[in-house]
């Protein structure tokens, strides 16, 4: 552990960025958002350094970084990231280049938007990277924070009811989870350990099954509400809409793959047993969401809303993958939820672009842009390709492993999933259509102006990696390989461990979780 | 040379991104050059290939070139590769070949049109899938194809999206064909839950002993299979989107929704022939599918007045002979098939493209009539196709169709017989109506008005190639019962019948002994006692000329003839002699006549069903049980919880009277509480 301290750097850069920006005179706006590009931009290369030194045949934690924190509890600053992180805090770093770049339009209180985006990219990237479970939980209850505000002081007209929604919503899962930390925590203790929260070592924690189910319960809450698995997921569509457009990329891009990823770093590993006793239940929930996402996208009269409901049947894919419990779905689901970061990421973008000329989204407002707007309409065409995963682009890629995991695990819902390939191209074909084609009747959008320079190099880098997800996605499955592979092993390996344990020592656990609750 | 395979999908790949980048600030003459050129070069390599792999012994013809590593995660490993054996190599030749021709066609059809570049750069993209649905070595690849020629269509039917209309017919192309997608999906799931693997070649050597013939496992994979391609080959009950397709320009008619790509599901079966075989009851709802769907589509033919959809609704219905043919182990015939009518049908798309040109977009027959005189070449070209696709030797749709239909017959399918041999005079009756309508008779348009002329060589050319094609491309599978070689069937014969093959070599697998039992079993049934491996549906041509022939043959290829001239017969009696005759047989027949010229409503019927179906399901779930139920629950909690708080403030009132008010009453209470309980 005598390396470059990489995560500590990339995590704390965009918090010392806030703070130099607190000394901007907030009037020169152009330097506050070359600041935060600037910013931005040398944490992203900075990050690709982690890439580049990540070593993808082993499976564990790469470049720790260990200090003690508050001893006398246990709690370390303890950070270190695998193959499944890695991509989440590439993509939490890219996205976040890009959110900065889409934002050069925001005129209002820029300096305070800016500030508020480095510290949601420092929770994001903390939260990603944290092995201590109080560490974790610092974190991801600041991502709230500055979310919070982006939505209430930058968002459309309904924004305050859209900003105390997510909160609450948010807080209920996150108050719970905090709960069963602790449980956790206590029942290390009674086990004999040396009192902490350091996760690899409570991995190795023997859990009765019928304890593991209650807290996995209390995890699962938290996280089914980021993602958001029907039918807690009423909190997205709104706070989607109201948010601004670089707000509702990073809250689809990485936000939303913050519930993903606690199931994988957390929920599952912790509790096998209860995840494995829990995985028909959670298939079946993540099969309705895709099909009830998918249908309710299709009834959608907002460009925005129709995208938001596309995500709660895109994180049901990822769901579906992560709960078939094999490699193929495994993978597939982290692929998907990096694909959704781009796909979707791109659609909010593009949503955006019109949103910025028309200051409408509804469907109905528009017809025919493709004439006026030709590469406008492209590059839509090419990311709508992607979200409904045309092969050759990157959402085939997730959705085809997360389906072939699925299918060797249950094939029921395997056949209820490709059923959602359908619903997808019916609900983004028939806005393109709406939207694009057709006569261009409507006074209102017959000059509007095609994508600008500024446009093209946020959607770009977009498009590029859509299409190199899609042709080449040995690149990104390769450094995942060993990491979901040791994972399934400890997995099962838990899970073998906690089932010969007998029902006396399961009754202890079950006093102390009472106990303490 | 075999080695430069990959070239065939790269030249049109480079050219789409060319014209797709650049082509807008290019020449026309550049753009239509790079489109061109690119995929005459890919016809060159695959012309050399075909050469290369005929210099081959037969039972060695098969190459595979790996590109790269596609998909790997942990032990599944699907790569980016090609496989070029004989099946495919009539594939690459038939869609670079034809093409080609319609790629330099197009250069005269759309050469006033703004999206010129765009046109072309869609045209590359889709030979491009094509071919990499073709040359695809596993199943995910050829599915990437599939995908691939499927946006190409939605891309270019709706290619002048500012026509709501055409917009539409091409979403509902892309749609209809990811239900059959998903069968398609589905059956690659199941075959990889069985071969942990998706390669053609592995699945195909194991599958004999993988599976059990006519088990539960195969027939599901089949019927999978087939469900997508009823989709991509528009066959009932998913055909409804390829009429309608037909609001693409021409060429795309010709050449995707014709020649090449409506043909993919038929090649699919194909690849798969080893699976198909093992699972009989697939095969007989392959035959039905096809057979049904032949007759069904023809019956729409005859009442359609645009002289596109007539074509389309022919096109439905000969890919149900190809699939007639499939399902009843005739592979070779159905590949035949497939080849003749991509040369006669694009000749007649492009023939009525040329007509549509001349007459100034347009499309209903029952304003043309007497073109012959004003555009000779496009006439006799069109007349030379329409004699193909009707059936009349020696062109070449005599000698496929006649194959299918005996090959129906003899190997015991005799009802799917009875509806294909039925659709055969129909077929040859709309066409020859059409052709009465347009090129005979009056003229029905006024000529000083509409100026018709004849179309520019760079159309006429092409037409005159495909004629040509139309006439001699049969002669390469001309039966033994003919004295022919049927060459066609030689090539084949590695893939698409390996018994024919190993028989001599003595390679075959016991299962596929076994396998070869019950086929015979089947055939007997029809074609009798000494004929058995004739019913195979395969063995004719290894047998050579010099052994005796059923001669129901002849006389079945009498009857079609026959009826054939007989549906030509009664066109001629209908549309020339007695041209009010129609009118009033439409008449007449009101109800039937409706029935037909609506297509049996079934458009009408999945609109009403599935499409308001899903949007009502839709607008409950959303309009009631998101904002009702689950946001009620949650906005009914923040209102309880702000009401009960709220509730609560107003005793917090800070006056210390109304505290100890609230003091004494409580001591009131609790005093009376326990007066009374101690009283008990």
């Amino acid at each position: 552990m005598s390396h470059f301290p990489y995560l500590s750097t990339i995590t704390f850069i965009p918090l010392v960025g806030a703070l130099v920006l607190l000394a901007m005179n907030r009037r020169n706006v152009g330097l506050i958002r070359g600041w935060t590009l600037a910013v931005a931009a040398v944490n992203f290369v900075i990050s690709l350094a982690l890439w580049a030194r990540f070593d993808p045949a082993v499976g564990g934690m790469q470049f720790m970084e260990r200090k003690a924190w508050i001893a006398s509890l246990g709690i370390q600053y303890f950070v270190g990231i695998d193959g499944i992180s890695l991509w989440l805090v590439l993509l939490t770093t890219f996205l976040t280049v890009i959110c900065v770049v889409s934002s050069w339009g925001v005129e209002k209180q820029v300096k305070e938007y800016m500030l508020f985006f480095l510290v949601l990219e420092t929770g994001m990237l903390g939260a990603l990277i944290s092995l201590d479970l109080v560490l974790f939980y610092v974190f991801w209850e600041a991502m709230l924070i500055p979310m919070y505000f982006l939505i209430g002081v930058w968002g459309g007209t309904d924004r305050i009811y859209a900003a105390v929604k997510f909160f609450i919503y948010t807080m209920v899962g996150s108050l719970l989870m905090l709960v069963a930390i602790l449980v956790l925590y206590f029942l290390n203790i009674k086990a004999g350990n040396a009192p902490t929260f350091d996760l690899l070592q409570l991995y190795q924690l023997p859990i009765a099954p019928n304890v593991q189910f209650w807290m996995f319960a209390a995890f699962c809450l938290a996280f089914a509400i980021k993602v958001p698995m029907w039918p807690l997921h009423t909190w997205l569509p709104d706070a989607h809409t109201q948010a601004p457009t670089a707000g509702s990329v990073i809250l689809a891009g990485v936000l939303l793959k913050m519930g993903t990823y606690g199931f994988l770093r957390f929920a599952m590993p912790l509790f096998p047993n209860a995840a494995q006793a829990w995985a028909p239940f959670m298939m079946t929930i993540a099969v309705v969401g895709i099909i009830y996402g998918a249908l309710v996208a299709m009834v959608q009269t907002d460009v925005k809303k129709l995208v938001a409901y596309s995500s709660v049947s895109h994180l049901g894919y990822v769901m579906l993958g992560l709960f078939a419990l094999n490699a193929q779905g495994v993978a597939g689901g982290i692929y998907q939820s990096l694909n959704h970061g781009i796909s979707t990421g791109a659609l909010f973008l593009l949503v955006g672009v019109i949103y910025e000329r028309r200051h409408t989204r509804e469907i109905a407002e528009f017809g025919g842009l493709a004439k006026q707007m030709p590469a406008y309409a492209t590059v839509f065409l090419i990311i709508t390709m992607s979200s409904i995963g045309l092969p050759g682009l990157n959402g085939f890629v997730g959705e085809f492993l997360i389906m072939l995991g699925t299918f060797l695990t249950s094939k029921t819902a395997a056949v209820f999933a490709a059923s959602g390939v359908i619903l997808a191209a019916g609900y983004m074909l028939w806005m393109v259509k709406r939207v694009f084609f057709g006569p261009l009747d409507n006074e209102k959008n017959q000059n509007l102006a095609d994508l600008n320079r500024l446009e093209w190099g946020y959607l770009l880098p977009m498009v590029f990696l859509a299409f190199w997800m899609g042709l080449y996605p040995g690149t990104f499955l390769r450094k995942m390989d060993a990491t979901v592979e040791l994972w399934l092993s400890r997995f099962e390996a838990k899970r073998e461990a906690c089932l010969e344990l007998d029902r006396p020592d399961a009754a202890v656990a079950f006093r102390v979780e009472t106990e303490n609750q | 040379m075999l080695d430069l395979i990959w070239l065939i999908p790269f030249f049109p790949m480079v050219g789409a991104i060319v014209n797709g980048l650049f082509g807008r600030r290019l020449p026309k003459g550049v753009v239509h050059t790079v489109a061109c050129g690119s995929i005459f070069l890919s016809f060159l390599v695959s012309a050399g290939a075909f050469f290369a792999l005929k210099a081959l012994p037969p039972a060695e013809r098969v190459f595979e070139q790996v590109l790269f590593e596609w998909i790997a995660f942990g032990s599944t490993t699907i790569n980016l590769g090609y496989l070029l054996d004989p099946l495919s190599c009539v594939m690459i030749l038939v869609v670079t070949g034809v093409g080609f021709l319609i790629h330099v066609y197009s250069v005269g059809y759309m050469s006033h049109d703004p999206g010129y570049a765009r046109y072309f750069t869609y045209l590359n993209l889709f030979c491009f899938a094509m071919l990499t649905l073709v040359l695809g070595n596993n199943f995910l690849v050829m599915f990437v194809g599939w995908e691939g020629v499927g946006l190409c269509s939605y891309l270019l039917i709706g290619f002048w999206f500012e026509d709501a209309a055409k917009a539409a017919a091409g979403m509902k192309a892309f749609i209809v064909n990811r239900i059959g997608d998903f069968g398609f999906l589905i059956g690659m799931f199941l075959i990889f839950w069985v071969f942990g693997t998706l390669d053609f070649r592995t699945v195909m050597a194991q599958a004999p002993g993988a599976l059990v013939v006519g088990g539960g496992i195969v027939t599901a994979i089949t019927l999978f299979l087939f469900v997508g391609a009823t989709g991509k080959s528009a066959q009932i009950p998913l055909y409804v989107w390829l009429p309608d397709a037909m609001a693409g320009p021409n060429p795309v008619s010709a050449l995707i929704h014709a020649a090449t790509m409506v043909t993919a599901g038929v090649y699919m079966i194909g690849r798969c022939n080893v699976l198909f075989s093992m699972a009989p009851v697939s095969m007989t709802v392959v035959a039905t599918i096809g057979a049904l769907t032949a007759l069904f589509a023809g019956t729409i033919a005859i009442t359609q007045n645009d002289i596109k959809k007539v074509l389309a609704y022919s096109t439905v219905s000969q890919l149900g002979y190809m699939f007639t043919a499939m399902g009843v182990g005739a592979y070779v015939a159905g590949i035949f098939h497939l080849m003749t009518h991509a040369f006669f049908k694009a000749c007649l798309f492009l023939g009525s493209g040329s007509v549509i040109h001349g007459m100034h977009e347009e499309q209903d027959m029952r304003k043309m009539g007497g073109l012959r005189k004003h555009m000779p070449h496009t006439y006799w070209t069109f007349l030379i196709a329409t004699i193909a696709i009707a059936g009349i030797p020696p062109l070449a749709g005599f000698f496929s169709k006649d194959e299918i239909l005996w090959k129906a017959w003899s190997g015991g399918y005799k009802f799917q017989w009875f509806l294909g041999f039925a659709a055969a005079g129909i077929t040859a009756f709309y066409m020859f109506r059409l052709v009465f309508m347009t090129f005979f008779g009056k003229e029905r348009f006024d000529p000083e008005e509409v100026h018709v002329h004849e179309s520019p060589r760079s159309m006429t050319v092409p037409l005159w190639v495909l004629a040509g094609l139309s006439v001699v491309g049969g002669w390469v599978g001309i039966p033994a019962a003919l004295g022919g070689a049927n060459n066609f069937h030689h090539w084949l014969a590695p893939v698409l019948d390996p018994a024919a093959v190993t028989e001599t070599t003595h390679a075959a697998a016991p299962d596929l002994d076994g396998l070869l039992g019950v086929r015979t079993a089947y055939a007997s049934e029809g074609a009798g006692h000494a004929e058995a491996p004739e019913g195979h549906g395969a063995a004719v041509g290894a047998e050579g000329g010099a052994e005796h022939h059923d001669p129901t043959e002849y006389v079945l290829m009498f009857l079609s003839v026959a009826y054939a001239l007989l549906g030509i017969l009664v066109a001629y009696f209908a549309y020339l002699l007695k041209p009010d005759l129609p009118g009033k047989v439409a008449a007449k027949a009101k109800g039937l006549y409706e029935l037909l010229y609506n297509k049996y409503f079934v458009d009408e019927i999945y609109q009403a069903v599935f499409v308001e179906g899903t949007l009502a399901l839709a607008t409950f779930f959303w309009a009631f049980w998101d904002v009702v139920v689950i946001d009620g629950i949650v906005n009914g909690t923040g209102y309880v919880v702000r009401s009960l708080g709220g509730g609560l403030r107003l005793l917090q009132t800070g006056k210390v009277q109304a505290y100890a008010m609230t003091v004494l009453l409580g001591a009131v209470v609790l005093v009376a509480y326990y007066a009374v309980v101690a009283a008990f």
